[in-house]
């Protein structure tokens, strides 16, 4: 079964870097380089710097991630179960949750200056929403006969939490987390185009000012290599945690 | 293990839930009681109460008027002598049998090790010993009702509330299964209360069965089956006769119901 997984994975691949090719020698622009081309640049740009950029890019995902799970889960599954919260705070959150949160990447810098903090800060307004929304959904829609069949046995509250409600959402949280890796990735490069020195938004904005085109592909490559990491991440950790739901 | 079951008395129970900005009456001045050890089968057409019937003796609804005595006491949710099992086993999927069976323990602070001892009881009498590391998912219906018997056992009640407990089983399971459980409850001696659709579950399981008519639930007669659960009744004339009445009685609700 893992053996299939993997030649279906390469077969994507291959069909990607076919059509790649195909576009590139049909387009025959120097903004648009051949793969080969554009991994030999790639492979060559890892140890003069690439690799720097993609750590920090990494770390300030990873850093936003975590704190949008830490936040956004437990907020999800209290106004999830406590409804008198909720229709409190529920008008709030069908205000807050439309608008685009990168139109505040202005006011976030004011704020909070050029530094790590702005990022993080506005990939985690971003992907903090999608997070406390799905966890918000899914503890509503917990079964009732599950509750019920749970407390019939003497479950208070904390015992509901620990034994029920939470691990009935941790699957939607992995696909809200899937969603908002995407997200996350988009807004991240986007952060760091603007104003910035160091990330691989930076470092893909750098090269498309200097019209190193090979170069640019080589963080096109390493961003793609970011999100995909992350999303095999999201993927590992739901196939050890939520083993049951692939029964 | 306990041998004793408990004694069950409702007094003029009436329940109102909240509907469309008035109040529905759902119950109205049910009256009933049962001794300790007593299978009491409650049927009825649908929308007649049964399953909240169930839900008040399990402390889980909250109930204005008349009286619910369950051993002398009002009920409250997860009080040691009572345990309830749903039409959908209400396992965990997440869990394992064996964490889905000990669940009551855990919740009840019980040691670890008189939890190890009582689980494997429990899952070796319900013939679950080797399933102990599934999960739900894994086990057919019949098992998975197993699990759901097991895990009520496991603590140690006085009274079971079983609402329609054999409805998604197919034929064949579901007579085992009432065979099982009848095995169980003459060795433990418990009280029982099963709501059940099915006219052949009342009449075998049900000593005292209890006919409840349409919206708002009420009581419409009451039969008593002192042959319930003994060795080939299924096959008796008794039982086919208890049947054909129940049927009668139960085709009486509906027409009333229809008249009204």
């Amino acid at each position: 079964m893992k053996i299939k997984k993997l030649l279906l994975q390469i077969f994507s691949l291959l069909i990607l870097f076919a059509c790649w090719q195909f576009l590139a020698v049909m387009l025959d622009s120097p903004a648009l380089p051949v793969p080969g081309k554009a991994f030999f640049v790639f492979f060559e740009q890892i140890p003069a710097g690439l690799w720097k950029h993609f750590l920090i890019s990494g770390w300030r995902v990873m850093a936003s991630i975590l704190i949008s799970l830490l936040v956004g889960i437990p907020l999800g599954l209290w106004l999830g179960r406590e409804d008198k919260y909720d229709r409190f705070f529920s008008p709030l959150l069908y205000l807050l949750y439309p608008i685009p949160k990168i139109v505040f990447l202005p006011l976030i810098m004011v704020l909070f200056g050029l530094g790590d903090f702005s990022k993080i800060f506005l990939i985690t307004l971003v992907v903090f929403f999608q997070i406390l929304v799905t966890t918000r959904d899914a503890a509503r829609n917990v079964s009732q006969a599950m509750i019920l069949s749970v407390v019939s046995l003497g479950a208070k509250r904390r015992d509901l939490y620990r034994h029920v409600v939470w691990p009935a959402i941790i699957p939607d949280v992995f696909t809200a987390l899937r969603i908002g890796s995407g997200t996350a990735i988009a807004v991240l490069f986007f952060a760091e185009s603007i104003a910035s020195s160091e990330g691989l938004g930076y470092y893909l904005m750098d090269a498309w000012s200097r019209y190193a085109y090979p170069e640019m592909f080589a963080g096109i490559i390493a961003m793609g290599f970011l999100g995909y990491s992350l999303y095999m991440g999201i993927d590992f950790l739901d196939s050890k945690i939520c083993r049951w739901k692939r029964l | 293990m306990s041998t004793e079951g408990a004694t069950v008395a409702l007094n003029n129970l009436s329940y109102f839930y909240a509907g469309n900005g008035s109040r529905v009456e759902a119950l109205r001045n049910i009256t009933f009681s049962a001794e300790k050890g007593d299978i009491c089968a409650i049927i009825g057409p649908s929308a007649s109460g049964k399953s909240t019937l169930l839900y008040i003796m399990a402390g889980l609804l909250p109930f204005e008027s008349g009286g619910v005595l369950i051993n002398g006491r009002q009920p409250s949710p997860g009080q040691r002598t009572t345990s309830l099992i749903l039409q959908n086993y209400g396992l965990l999927p997440w869990k394992t049998i064996w964490e889905n069976v000990i669940l009551g323990l855990v919740i009840r602070r019980i040691a670890k090790e008189d939890i190890r001892v009582e689980g494997e009881r429990v899952l070796k009498e319900m013939g679950l010993a080797g399933l102990a590391g599934r999960y739900p998912a894994e086990l057919s219906g019949g098992q998975q009702q197993r699990v759901a018997i097991a895990r009520s056992l496991a603590t140690e009640p006085e009274l079971l509330l079983m609402d329609e407990p054999f409805s998604s089983l197919d034929a064949l399971t579901r007579e085992a299964m009432q065979e099982v459980l009848q095995t169980i409850l003459r060795a433990r001696g418990l009280t029982v209360m099963l709501v059940t659709h099915s006219i052949e579950e009342a009449a075998f399981l049900g000593r005292r069965i209890i006919l409840l008519s349409g919206h708002p639930g009420a009581v419409y007669r009451i039969f008593e089956n002192p042959r319930a659960g003994s060795p080939d009744y299924r096959k008796s004339e008794d039982f086919f006769h208890l049947c054909t009445q129940l049927r009668g009685a139960m085709e009486s609700v509906h027409s009333d119901a229809r008249l009204s």
